[in-house]
């Protein structure tokens, strides 16, 4: 049996363990009935083009794991932003972790999209956002089709979040393959502030499929910072669907770190439906043996007066393989866009490929719109000048392309995920470089 | 302290240094001075080590040893430090980054441990001051959207921390004005002693009123073909080079 039927029948084992009689419930059995339709999505669709998930579909998913694996805090610890306090909603094989977790309920909600998608206080949210900006594509259909769990999180208005929340989704290879479907929601209401990180983390090397969606709203005036960081195992594919929304003097930015991972599809998708919005998109990745990153962006500027900037630097080693594919859409009416785009790569093995793909449409007439794309080597000639001040070549290799990714890290405002992420890409990059940028 | 024996090089089959000889010993300072496409620039990358180039025939010794098989890294390890003509713009690393970088690398090669912060510190509080180098400077990205004079004052400065044996300052005056002229001038002597020893490629006598050297070499296609002393580069200055070409014929 192929995944589609597998997942397909599985569909009324899965209604059995949620109510049937809500609107959410009608929302997934919609979401059903299209992917049902839709199936997985190929390289025949344009969207697809560059980035086959055969060699991950083709695995014996386990679709709802049941065994309870201990997951042990010391052993998982090093996965946390653990030097500084954070709230932290921690799922261990798709299910809550009460006791790696700290959540809370007084100034605004830090808890579960299982509390909140079944307990009534939380239904004018619910119904309010749930399912509103996420597209109905193959894979997001099929996330919505079995939304039950991930993390919920509301901030009323003027409430700042002082401490980061880390959404955090183990898995444990309790089988030999599991498959895991967080959805999340994120709310901003008006000058609301937020920072989250996010992290999918399997802890062995059996093979994994994670396919997430969230949904992020910021309101008027609201400040939403996401910091994604994929470094997982090599076994493990993830496709990270987000989805925000934006209204009036909102600003909102992702960073996407992307070093692990077998096959990573982010569908980053910002819809700005008010004027003076800033939409941020970064991401840093580093790939080597086999890996695999898509980047899919999607910007849409509906109204005046809004900007968007988007830095994506790529370094690719051996035979892995990048996608940026970053489409801006400026509409009609969204006059005075200021929308930027960056994607800088560089092939450090021959054997190394990069499909990079911008997409601009504009139907404005008075925007200004730039949008930059360079494939590269590293600089001879800076290589060169660096050994003779004494610095090795590997050494030089290293800290040119530390420099090159650099410039996504200044825009990083928890200075503990740049330390983490600069050890991360020294790591990464073979040297060791005694000091941070 | 150097000496080049006989050397050619060449670069994609195109012959440069073609029996190039010339002695340095500590305490020196060695003008070479020639016209444009001399092979002048191209001897500073051959000393330094730069790939781009092979060494088809001849030897670079430095303190008796061959280093024309050694790695650029490896020779600035042995003390020997090349000022860019053209310093490459490294954005992302600031300038007190790097030369951390590259000392603590030197030393690591050395068998050294890292220098401790405060000596760094202070070390680079030292030789900024040397150069008026301003602090803020420190911090900026390497060579990114420095001026000519910028650059340039930014080698001398590399130099200073660095120590090396022998420094080769490839046109450190071009695009330089009076005052940062003189600045850096004022950098090398102060850096000058009985122990190490400098090179200086220039095309204009300018320079080296301020640094006065032992020795002025003309290079001319390739080879060095005539040496003197402070006096040979006033003569060049005023006469031009046509007067060796012409001696040479003859």
């Amino acid at each position: 049996m192929d995944l589609k039927d597998k997942i397909v029948s599985s569909y009324v084992a899965f209604e059995d363990k949620v109510n049937m009689n809500s609107n959410v419930h009608k929302i997934r059995s919609e979401a059903f009935q299209n992917f049902e339709d839709l199936g997985f999505p190929t390289k025949k669709l344009e969207a697809w083009k560059y980035t086959s998930l055969n060699s991950v579909l083709n695995e014996d998913y386990s679709l709802f794991p049941s065994k309870e694996v201990a997951v042990n805090l010391a052993d998982v610890k090093k996965y946390f932003i653990h030097d500084i306090d954070t709230y932290k909603v921690v799922f261990v094989d798709g299910k809550y972790s009460s006791f790696l977790s700290e959540t809370t309920h007084e100034a605004f909600d830090v808890c579960l999209m299982s509390s909140a998608l079944t307990k009534p206080k939380y239904k004018p949210v619910i119904e309010n956002y749930f399912n509103n900006v996420a597209k109905q594509d193959n894979l997001t259909s099929l996330n919505t089709a079995f939304a039950k769990e991930g993390a919920y999180i509301y901030i009323p208005k003027n409430t700042e979040v002082e401490k980061p929340i880390q959404i955090i989704n183990f898995t444990t290879g309790s089988e030999a393959a599991t498959m895991i479907q967080p959805r999340n929601l994120i709310v901003a209401e008006q000058n609301a502030h937020v920072q989250i990180i996010e992290r999918h983390q399997s802890l062995t090397k059996n093979a994994i499929l994670t396919n997430s969606v969230t949904e992020v709203f910021a309101d008027r005036h609201a400040t939403v910072d996401y910091y994604k960081i994929q470094n997982d195992e090599v076994t493990a594919s993830l496709v990270d669907n987000t989805y925000i929304e934006q209204k009036s003097e909102s600003t909102v930015s992702v960073h996407t770190f992307s070093f692990g991972g077998k096959i990573t599809r982010n569908n980053l998708n910002f819809y700005q439906k008010g004027e003076h919005i800033n939409s941020i998109l970064k991401g840093i990745t580093i790939l080597e043996g086999k890996q695999h990153v898509d980047h899919h962006t999607l910007v849409h500027h509906i109204e005046p007066n809004c900007e968007s900037h988007q830095d994506y630097k790529g370094i690719y080693n051996e035979r892995s393989t990048g996608v940026f594919n970053g489409k801006v859409v400026v509409e009609k009416e969204a006059q005075k866009t200021n929308a930027y785009q960056q994607n800088n790569n560089v092939l450090v093995s021959d054997k190394a490929t990069i499909n990079a793909k911008p997409q601009l449409e504009i139907f404005a007439d008075d925007v200004r719109c730039s949008h930059g794309c360079t494939i590269g080597q590293l600089d001879e000639q800076a290589l060169f000048y660096m050994q003779q001040r004494g610095i090795p070549i590997k050494e030089a290799r290293g800290l040119l392309m530390y420099a090159f990714a650099n410039t996504v890290l200044e825009s990083v405002k928890i200075p503990e995920i740049k330390s983490r992420i600069t050890k991360i890409i020294a790591n990464k990059l073979g040297v060791n470089i005694g000091f941070e940028l | 302290m150097l000496k080049i024996n006989n050397l050619a090089a060449e670069i994609d089959g195109k012959e440069i240094l073609k029996g190039l000889n010339l002695e340095v010993k500590p305490g020196e300072v060695h003008a070479i001075m020639g016209p444009n496409g001399a092979g002048k620039s191209t001897m500073a990358s051959v000393i330094a080590g730069r790939e781009d180039y092979e060494v088809t025939h001849g030897t670079i010794e430095l303190e008796g040893e061959d280093i024309s098989e050694l790695a650029p890294e490896e020779r600035a390890h042995e003390g020997i430090f090349l000022s860019f003509q053209y310093p490459v713009e490294i954005p992302g690393v600031t300038v007190t980054n790097f030369i951390k970088t590259a000392i603590n690398e030197t030393r690591k090669a050395k068998g050294l441990e890292d220098m401790p912060a405060k000596d760094m510190l202070n070390m680079i509080r030292e030789k900024s001051n040397l150069l008026n180098i301003d602090r803020k400077f420190l911090s900026r990205s390497l060579n990114e959207g420095f001026s000519g004079g910028e650059k340039k004052r930014n080698e001398i400065f590399q130099m200073a921390m660095l120590a090396p044996k022998l420094a080769i300052l490839d046109e450190t005056d071009s695009g330089l004005d009076i005052d940062a002229l003189k600045v850096v001038a004022n950098g090398v002597n102060t850096l000058k002693s009985d122990d190490n020893a400098f090179i200086i490629i220039t095309h204009y006598q300018r320079l080296l009123e301020y640094i006065v050297p032992d020795f002025v070499h003309v290079l001319h296609d390739g080879k060095i073909v005539k040496s003197g002393d402070a006096s040979l580069a006033l003569e060049l200055e005023a006469k031009g080079y046509d007067w060796i070409k012409e001696e040479l014929i003859s």
